[in-house]
């Protein structure tokens, strides 16, 4: 190899905030060589992202840039704002994290595509139409010719991404930088997306720099990878190598923090805990002032079973209507059909008749910053069941078991009088099991409750989780679109698409045998089909 | 919607950061955690330190807005001198000084800021129309605010077909010319100071009423308030400890530009001929007299234009200040 | 979109009967007469007149009776200006009203837009301070303030401008009453502009702009400013209500015979049938800008199809 296409050297980038400079990345060398791919790995906060906007000098003004960043030998930090205009789109391009949000919504989309070539190549015309056509026929848009005058809001997000590949590709660039391209994207359509890459920089021969937190893609996408952690470079290799051989222990506790284990079955004849038969749940899509609604059916006739002290996973992508089936069967949404807790029919019980049953079924979301209330302290919000369900204690009681809360969930007591914007998306997670665990509950419904989360606090909370179920017995409804964690938590699975049960089993089944196409394909895109069987 | 579509939204982190020290605040936890210890979980021993609220963190950010706290000891000085100066002054409201009409600024007899065509004391007077511009513009903002904060959270909270009638009414309402409805009430019924306070007040509800309107939905459909419905709270509860405590933010900042609207709406009935009436005056009735005498008297209209333009710029620069250290989006 | 039109026209049917039945009843029951004048009247004078104009008969009667009239464009005879109509006095306002609202807005977009998007782009600069501390000021001194003092400085003490008069629309006479209605707008527009701009130039399609190698210039006039001016579009509907209601002090201030003049006359004289005349042709001037507003948005917007 004479000289690499793309040569970072001793990159550094500070940021000068009015709070002080904040360096984001530091001495981050690597290079990548014509056609190849080379991923560049790191949890949030690592400066993968700083690193690769700062080859395309697209950060703010506010980023002092050091060290620099050779393509085909010419340093971009030093060239001239036209000549990197040049560079931009033509030798270089990119493609981002957010499909729905990263295309114009005003301009129709062969415009935005056409853009680039008039830009770079002078096309205009006919010529630039047929070229853009060809571009939205390789990059799988179907009907190209009605797709081109369509404008953004009308695509899906995959297709969405596929338009920007088109846009990326437009002038057949050497490089192409993709920013997290997939990780907005459901696995199944990610899987298409990575396909889709794969084949077209064969064909057109450019090397990729690949941004991703995700070593499941790194490990079937890229030559070679590079390992970052708070602005540095830790590792970098050959991605057999580095994931063979780890040097760093950074790279080998990432190797590891993949949900592991398998969860200890319940007995078989454990009592039933919860059941539901034909749960059915719509929403008003379109209120009219008179006559009747126009309704859409998220869940379309579920029937499920869980014992006690077992934990069911429900699978599905967005859309499927498994987070609205959890949250009917807690009978948070109105819902039709029979759910009974614990041999007792709850399905017709108003506000106050579930009021009781409150403390026993409780809830841990997705979302570690949505779920806590901003104007509220940590104490405050564990606390808050506890008033509702024990209102005979007093406060030194109630701060007593606060304080046991959060010793459980491996939390410091001291941080109780703290507001939950002072935590970290991990801890928010952990006060949010807190406050759930505090009531005593016997089910626990976890909606994506890692999914925010870096795989390696992903890990701990995920071990947290499978402890407190081993200490308490309990119950869990988890629901979760990322498979290998189900898999590891789960003793049956349900998978849902558009309302339905696809498929239904224990665990083990269904992610060795799986019998429906669908639940093939996302076990597929998951690359979780010839992942070894950890033990 | 966009929560399972992004489950890492979390990275942006890593992307460009913006100016305002990211998406966490600067003394947050958040951030890169270091790999093999555990979360960093620990900072204090076994007191329990207080943490920062939302509140003290948005009182901290507008107190290091030199222009928005300059705004408000401005105006703090605005509402004190307009409330005790009347009775340090030796003249009263509609107390003619017999040996001065007309006359400019001076220090004889204590006319300060001169005298008017009927030889009353400015001053005095501008002070005088003050309180009755200021106390147009807390009252009518109050009842604003009342009508509106509780016809959103209702419309808000309710929802559905409830909602819907209410927010079409609303609609209705802001189609009508109001302006020239509150003139025709000034007309019809009299210049009568509680019938501009309620007038006013009527007028500027609506917008209340739709931010508040905006944010309960916003809200109800956030999952600390889902969470606080599985945990078994009242619904009493749950507005109370929840709902209004984190809409009360941009409740605030649209009050602090409700204000400086209603004075301006009061000063222009006024300045018409329709706000208050002899013996009582107002900015607006000042700067009306002022225009009359433009030519001979400029002070006439200079001062109480004066004191009208530095309130509407302070509680301006307040609302401003106060939007970007309550805004959720600089957090 | 046809339809869309004629059904926004159709809603806005009740917003006007509410307009016409308040309007109408709160005159009625106003104290004092149309003819409790600077002197008294013989009585079967009074009761003469009182008949002429139908003020005798029960007020279901008089209400029923003015609606008929409006449907078809009569708003009845003046009380005060007794040889005229209220149709052909508004007839005699409006184009000039229109003239001198018409430049205001335009003015205000003219000059509000580009500072706007100026102060935007060069964000926390000397440029963007000035700007808006300019447009706050605008904002804190009303119009009412204004105009008096441009017509004593720029008419009076300086003797540029005439300081006051209509003159049949000659363009001195309309500069300073064109510029002391819009410069609260430009304000306004300008500070929302900006607001918006910035909020746009952060998005993420404006980063994919830059990344196809695009320069400044094409970024900010081919992606950035289309989207930015959405929220300022939606802002015309009340920058045109605030522009009619700035007019009736400015036109009472420079003496323009415009409608606002009538309307503060009428509201001063208890001209009923003059008053009610401009509050309804008000009312419909506002309905029918809203609709012209909002069409013009749809226009901007492929997003936003009326096809509901």
């Amino acid at each position: 190899m004479t000289q690499p296409l793309l040569d970072v050297d001793k990159l550094s980038v500070t940021f000068q905030l009015p709070t002080g400079p904040v360096t984001a990345v530091k001495d981050v060398s690597f290079s990548i060589a014509e056609g190849e791919t080379l991923a560049l790995v790191g949890e949030s906060g690592s400066g993968k992202s700083v690193t690769s906007t700062a080859a395309m000098r697209l950060l703010p003004e506010l980023a002092e840039t050091t060290g620099a960043i050779r393509f085909n030998g010419e340093n971009l930090l030093e060239v001239s704002a036209k000549r990197m205009r040049r560079v931009r789109g033509n030798d270089i391009s990119m493609i981002f994290q957010e499909p729905m949000t990263s295309l114009n919504p005003l301009h129709r989309i062969g415009r935005q595509i056409g853009e680039v070539l008039t830009k770079h190549k002078g096309l205009k015309g006919d010529a630039n139409r047929r070229r853009v056509l060809e571009l939205l026929k390789q990059v799988g848009i179907p009907e190209p010719e009605r797709r081109f005058s369509s404008y953004p809001y009308e695509l899906s997000g995959g297709q969405r991404q596929r338009v920007m590949i088109a846009m990326a590709l437009a002038c057949e660039p050497k490089l192409l930088i993709a920013d997290e391209p997939t990780t907005a994207l459901d696995v199944t359509v990610q899987a298409q997306i990575l396909d889709l890459l794969k084949s077209l920089q064969t064909q057109y021969g450019m090397a990729i720099l690949f941004i991703t937190h995700d070593l499941s893609i790194v490990r079937h996408f890229a030559d070679h990878v590079a390992v970052m952690r708070q602005g540095e470079v830790v590792e970098s290799g050959r991605t057999v190598d580095v994931f063979d051989a780890p040097q760093h222990d950074y790279t080998r506790m990432l190797l590891d923090a993949i949900p592991r284990g398998r969860k200890a079955p319940a007995p078989a004849d454990a009592p039933v805990m919860l059941s539901a038969r034909d749960v059915k749940v719509r929403f008003v899509t379109h209120r009219r002032l008179f006559g009747g609604n126009a309704y859409f059916e998220a869940v379309r006739g579920i029937d499920l079973t869980i014992r006690r002290g077992e934990t069911l996973g429900i699978v599905g992508e967005s859309g499927s209507g498994k987070s609205t089936l959890g949250r009917a069967l807690l009978r948070l949404l109105e819902s039709e059909g029979d759910i009974r807790f614990e041999e007792s029919d709850i399905s017709a019980l108003d506000k106050s008749g579930m009021r009781p049953l409150r403390s026993k079924l409780q809830v841990v979301f997705q979302d570690p910053f949505g779920s806590l209330s901003p104007r509220m302290t940590v104490g405050d919000i564990i606390s808050e069941g506890l008033k509702v369900h024990h209102p005979e204690l007093n406060r030194r009681q109630r701060e007593a078991e606060v304080i046991a809360a959060l010793e459980e969930v491996a939390l410091d007591p001291a941080m109780r009088n703290r507001y939950p914007h002072e935590f970290s998306g991990g801890q928010r997670q952990r006060i949010a099991i807190a406050r759930a665990l505090i009531l005593k509950p016997e089910l626990l419904l976890l909606d994506e409750p890692t999914s925010a989360l870096d795989r390696s606090v992903q890990v701990r909370v995920i071990d947290l989780l499978r402890n407190l179920q081993q200490k308490y017995g309990l119950t869990y409804l988890f629901i979760s679109h990322d498979l290998s964690v189900v898999r590891a938590l789960s003793d049956h699975v349900l998978v849902m698409k558009e309302g339905r049960v696809i498929e239904q089993g224990p665990a083990e089944t269904i992610f060795t045998e799986p019998a429906e196409p669908y639940t093939r394909a996302l076990l597929k895109a998951a690359f979780l089909e010839n992942e070894e069987v950890a033990a | 919607m966009t929560s399972e579509s992004k489950p890492y939204s979390g990275d942006n982190a890593d992307g460009a950061p913006l100016p305002a020290g990211g998406p966490n605040p600067p003394h947050s936890h958040s951030g890169p955690n270091p790999p093999h210890s555990p979360e960093p979980e620990t900072t204090a021993a076994s007191a329990a330190p207080a943490g920062e609220s939302l509140a003290r963190d948005a009182w901290r950010r507008l107190s290091q807005n030199r222009a928005a706290m300059a705004s408000l000891a401005l105006l703090i000085a605005i509402v004190v001198v307009c409330v005790i100066g009347p009775w340090l002054l030796p003249w009263g409201l509609a107390e003619v000084d017999w040996n001065a009409f007309g006359t400019g600024p001076t220090l004889d007899n204590a006319h300060f800021l001169g005298t008017d065509a009927n030889g009353r004391d400015l001053l005095t007077r501008v002070l005088y129309g003050g309180r009755i511009s200021l106390s147009v513009a807390l009252v009518a903002s109050l009842v604003s605010l009342v009508i509106g904060v509780l016809y959103g959270a209702i419309s808000g909270y309710l929802g559905g077909r409830v909602d819907n009638l209410m927010m079409r009414f609303v609609d209705i309402m802001y189609s009508l010319p109001f302006m020239f409805l509150v003139i025709l009430l000034m007309v019809v019924f009299g210049r009568n100071i509680f019938l501009i306070y309620a007038a006013i007040g009527a007028v500027e509800w609506l917008d209340m009423a739709r931010i508040v309107r905006g944010q309960t939905l916003a809200l109800k459909r956030r999952e600390f308030i889902e969470a606080a419905h599985a945990l078994g709270v009242r619904d009493t509860k749950i507005v109370t400890r929840h709902l209004i405590p984190n809409a009360i933010g941009p409740v605030i900042i649209y009050v602090t530009l409700t204000v400086p609207k209603v004075i301006l709406l009061e000063s222009f009935l006024s300045f018409l001929g329709l706000g208050v009436q002899e013996p009582l005056t107002s900015w607006g009735v000042l700067i009306s007299e002022g225009v009359d005498m433009m030519e001979s008297a400029p002070w006439m209209l200079l001062v109480p234009s004066f004191f009208l333009a530095a309130t509407l710029f302070c509680l301006n620069f307040l609302g401003d200040g106060l939007r970007d250290a309550l805004d959720p989006r600089t957090r | 979109m046809l339809i869309y039109t004629l059904k926004r026209l159709l809603q806005a049917v009740p917003t006007l009967l509410i307009v016409i039945t308040i309007s109408f009843f709160l005159m009625r029951v106003a104290p004092g007469g149309p003819f409790d004048g600077e002197r008294q009247l013989p009585p079967e004078i009074e009761a003469n007149l009182m008949a002429a104009y139908h003020l005798d008969e029960p007020l279901p009667m008089q209400y029923l009776r003015y609606m008929g009239n409006l449907l078809q464009g009569d708003f009845g005879p003046s009380f005060k200006y007794k040889d005229f109509s209220v149709t052909e006095l508004i007839m005699q306002g409006f184009p000039v009203s229109l003239e001198i609202g018409g430049l205001a807005i335009l003015l205000a977009l003219i000059i509000g837009l580009p500072l706007g998007i100026a102060a935007a782009i060069k964000r926390n600069s000397t440029v963007d301070y000035l700007v808006m501390g300019t447009a706050l000021t605008g904002i804190a001194v009303p119009n009412f303030v204004l105009a008096p003092i441009f017509a004593l400085v720029f008419g009076v003490l300086l003797g540029w401008l005439p300081a006051g008069g209509w003159n049949g629309g000659a363009l001195p006479n309309l500069v300073l009453p064109v510029v002391a209605l819009s410069i609260q707008q430009i304000a306004y527009i300008a500070r929302m502009m900006r607001a918006s701009m910035i909020e746009v130039l952060g998005s993420h399609f404006i980063r994919t702009a830059r990344a196809k190698g695009l320069n400044e210039g094409e970024v900010i006039f081919r992606h950035a400013i289309r989207p930015a001016l959405l929220p300022v579009m939606s802002y015309l509907g009340p920058a045109i209500a605030g522009i009619i209601t700035g007019s009736v002090v400015i036109e009472q201030i420079f003496g323009i015979p415009g409608i606002g003049r009538y309307f503060v006359q009428g509201a001063l004289n208890r001209d009923y049938t003059l008053v009610m005349g401009t509050v309804v042709f008000y009312g419909v001037l506002i309905v029918l800008m809203n609709l012209i507003v909002d069409l013009l948005y749809s226009a901007l917007d492929p997003q936003i199809r009326y096809d509901d």
